[in-house]
């Protein structure tokens, strides 16, 4: 690694350019195999005819309750997502193990437990197996969750980078950035406004009746850390299509653009915790954007853009005032400027 | 999604008007002229929304020493983490979050916080107090940088903590001011400007009058902008106007904020607090009365009376130019590291790092190598 020294910093948990690094330098050399190598959001793997999507997720947030949930109810929601973007519908299982500094209160505990339970109810979700382990004080931030989830594949759903197609629409199933401001608003105490809410939702209905209908969806994504930009990079690299996005088509909400704009940083990084970037047929595109306008997480959706053959391996805005730039891959760190 | 507007930001970014307005711009002007703007914010707001290419062969913009991370040289960046590595355990050291990244002679800020040391991101020096108030048995230590802007606000918790009577709270005053380094640049005589985009937020504090006497001196115009396209436009239509008449005066186009007299009150605030000194500019060197020292009324709280042991050398890459870049004689992509050994992810220079530095704006928003073939070719 190129770095001034060879040590693991913030950044490279950020998921941004110094995350892929690692796990193209470390992890992935190690572990390779065919299905790792797709790096989706879960694994599918192919069982006796059948397709089970796979995945985990360990949930660190601070703080580990914000405006919109808590770290109970992300961990669920985050394994769910996962699941979804490969097309994990079917009966999701999940499992999950706790990494709790001892001193925290039970009645945080039974707080983030009574919010998971919520979650898993609503989605008809089981959690199947645990773990527990306790740390000494400040070995650990209050409370870690892991959760691994595991899910059928329906027949014939086959969602992935491999199949975007130059052409396709890029759609975005709501505001962006929305929990990536609770968070940091909460982090920082600002008290700018009260609805810098997190989006924090399990998207499986909505996947759902994105596959129930016949749009020819090709790939989907949850853009959590590095937000859609990094999402859009990820998927430019690994293409190599080009991708043009339209600013004044990305939906930002008022409240999240003006902390955005007071703290100096660029929405397209923060992160989302309920939103989908679709890739289908350029063809399908309205249809599939008045079907996500029917799912109550969906009725901000738009069209954001398409892929192209022009730009390879890039992702290039068309900005509000019609000039063309880059948009870079997220450094990993939001750090907020100096005046 | 509701089409309501962003009070103070959509107005400022209306598409029509400024396609008008540069229309205008352009029309007016009969020879290309070289304008360098000195804070950091409008170097990203130019690159970001696309400003340079829109006045491109009309307008050619370049960055100046305005970007507060990028001013900070080795010596204060190695001082302190020297002050990390001497004191771990003992101190906490509270900074604003662009000089993370910002590499030193042989390390970074963000290097020290991985391997263990207590380095906290706050966003305002009251945050840092906090601390102070919480962690009796540390030291918290401010990192002070930034120009006139950020001093009043530092000045005031300063002020806090004495009313407090904090003892574990201390200041690192690497602060700078903005006219005298336009007056050093200048004197160089290394750059052929015709005026100058002045900063918002600095001129917010200080007011016009500071600048007008210096621009006097070497003949240039200078227009205080605000920091959307409209504001950077209008500044450059007023700007064209001064220099076609040869009145070479200081304007306030962002006058919602900024007034000749400036902030009375901060400007007194900041003056009970610091005096002015002598300062070390990376790209500059050191110049007369250009930065801002505890006075000694504050000598308990002054980091660099109170840890009086440390000893650094600070040592420059020689590759690196962005002493060069911050004088404006070259361009970022001028630079042989840049895009090559230095980019975003493992930076060389300062103004590769900061969200504000020239290098980072080139590299992050504007199409460099379009540049770099137009100049090889003129």
């Amino acid at each position: 690694m190129n770095n001034i020294e060879n040590i693991i910093r913030l950044a490279h948990g950020g998921g941004g350019k110094l995350t892929l690094q690692l796990i193209k330098e470390i992890f992935l050399p190690a572990f390779k195999n065919s299905i790792l190598e797709k790096l989706e959001d879960s694994a599918r793997i192919n069982f006796n005819g059948k397709n089970i999507a796979f995945t985990i997720d360990a949930y660190t947030v601070n703080p580990i309750f914000f405006p919109g949930g808590d770290i109970g109810k992300l961990a669920i929601t985050g394994t769910i997502n996962d699941l979804a973007m490969q097309g994990g519908i079917i009966d999701p299982f999940i499992s999950a193990a706790f990494i709790i500094e001892e001193g925290f209160e039970i009645e945080n505990l039974e707080k983030i437990v009574k919010s998971m339970k919520e979650e898993c109810l609503k989605n008809n979700v089981k959690i199947v197996a645990g773990d527990t382990k306790v740390v000494e004080k400040g070995l650990a931030d209050k409370i870690y969750i892991i959760t691994a989830g595991i899910s059928f594949i329906p027949e014939k759903v086959d969602l992935g980078v491999h199949r975007i197609k130059e052409g396709d629409a890029i759609i975005v199933s709501g505001t962006i950035g929305d929990h990536g401001a609770a968070i940091l608003s909460t982090r920082y105490d600002f008290k700018l406004s009260n609805s810098l809410i997190s989006d924090c939702a399990s998207l499986k209905d909505l996947v759902k009746s994105l596959l129930e209908n016949d749009l020819e969806i090709h790939c989907l994504r949850d853009p959590t850390r590095g937000g859609l930009g990094t999402i859009l990079n990820e998927i430019a690299l690994k293409t190599n299509f080009g991708i043009i996005i339209d600013e004044s088509k990305i939906p930002i909400k008022n409240d999240v653009r003006a902390l955005c704009e007071i703290l100096g940083i660029d929405p397209l990084y923060l992160a989302c915790e309920g939103r989908i970037v679709c890739f289908s047929s350029w063809k399908k595109r309205n249809d599939v954007l008045s079907i996500i306008k029917e799912n109550p997480l969906g009725e901000n959706a738009m069209l954001i853009g398409r892929v192209t053959s022009k730009f390879s391996n890039k992702v290039i805005m068309k900005t509000t005032l019609g000039v063309k730039r880059i948009v870079s891959m997220f450094l990993g760190e939001n750090l907020p400027r100096i005046c | 999604m509701n089409e309501e507007k962003l009070r103070f930001i959509d107005e400022y970014r209306n598409k029509e008007i400024l396609l008008k307005l540069i229309k205008k711009l352009k029309r007016e002007i009969d020879n290309p002229i070289k304008i360098m703007e000195v804070c950091g914010t409008h170097t990203i707001s130019i690159s970001k929304f696309g400003i340079r290419r829109l006045l491109k062969g009309k307008v050619d913009l370049t960055s100046g020493p305005g970007c507060p991370v990028c001013v900070t040289p080795n010596e204060d960046i190695d001082w302190i983490i020297e002050l990390c590595r001497k004191f771990k355990d003992k101190i906490c050291l509270t900074v604003f979050g662009d000089i993370m990244r910002v590499p030193g002679s042989n390390s970074s800020l963000f290097i020290e916080k991985a391997k263990g040391a207590d380095i906290r991101v706050v966003y305002s020096p009251i945050e840092a107090i906090e601390i102070a108030k919480k962690r009796k048995d540390l030291k918290i230590v401010f990192f002070g940088i930034g120009f006139e802007t950020t001093a009043p606000s530092i000045a005031i918790s300063l002020i806090e903590a004495k009313k407090l009577k904090l003892e574990n709270f201390y200041l690192y005053s690497a602060h700078k001011l903005i006219p005298p380094a336009l007056d050093a640049l200048l004197s160089l005589g290394e750059i052929k400007l015709n005026g100058f985009i002045l900063p918002g937020h600095v001129s917010t504090i200080i007011g016009s009058n500071p600048y007008k006497p210096i621009l006097k001196k070497y003949g240039l115009a200078g227009v205080i902008a605000g920091f959307e396209p409209l504001d950077i436009i209008q500044a450059l239509l007023i700007l064209n106007e001064l220099i076609k008449n040869k009145n070479y005066d200081v304007k306030i186009q962002y006058s919602r904020s900024v007034k000749p007299e400036g902030n009375e009150k901060a400007k007194k605030i900041m003056n009970n607090v610091f005096k002015e000194c002598n300062s070390i500019w990376r790209g500059l060197g050191e110049i007369p009365n250009s930065g801002l020292e505890l006075r000694e009324e504050y000598n308990d709280m002054n980091a660099k009376l109170h840890f009086d042991n440390i000893n650094v050398s600070p040592k420059e890459n020689p590759a690196c130019k962005c002493g060069e870049v911050l004088r404006g004689i070259i361009y970022p992509f001028e630079c042989p590291l840049f895009a090559k050994a230095c980019t975003p992810n493992s930076p060389i220079g300062p103004c590769m790092v900061s969200s504000e530095g020239a290098c980072a704006a080139w590299y992050t928003y504007e199409d460099w190598k379009k540049y770099k073939k137009m100049m090889k070719n003129e």
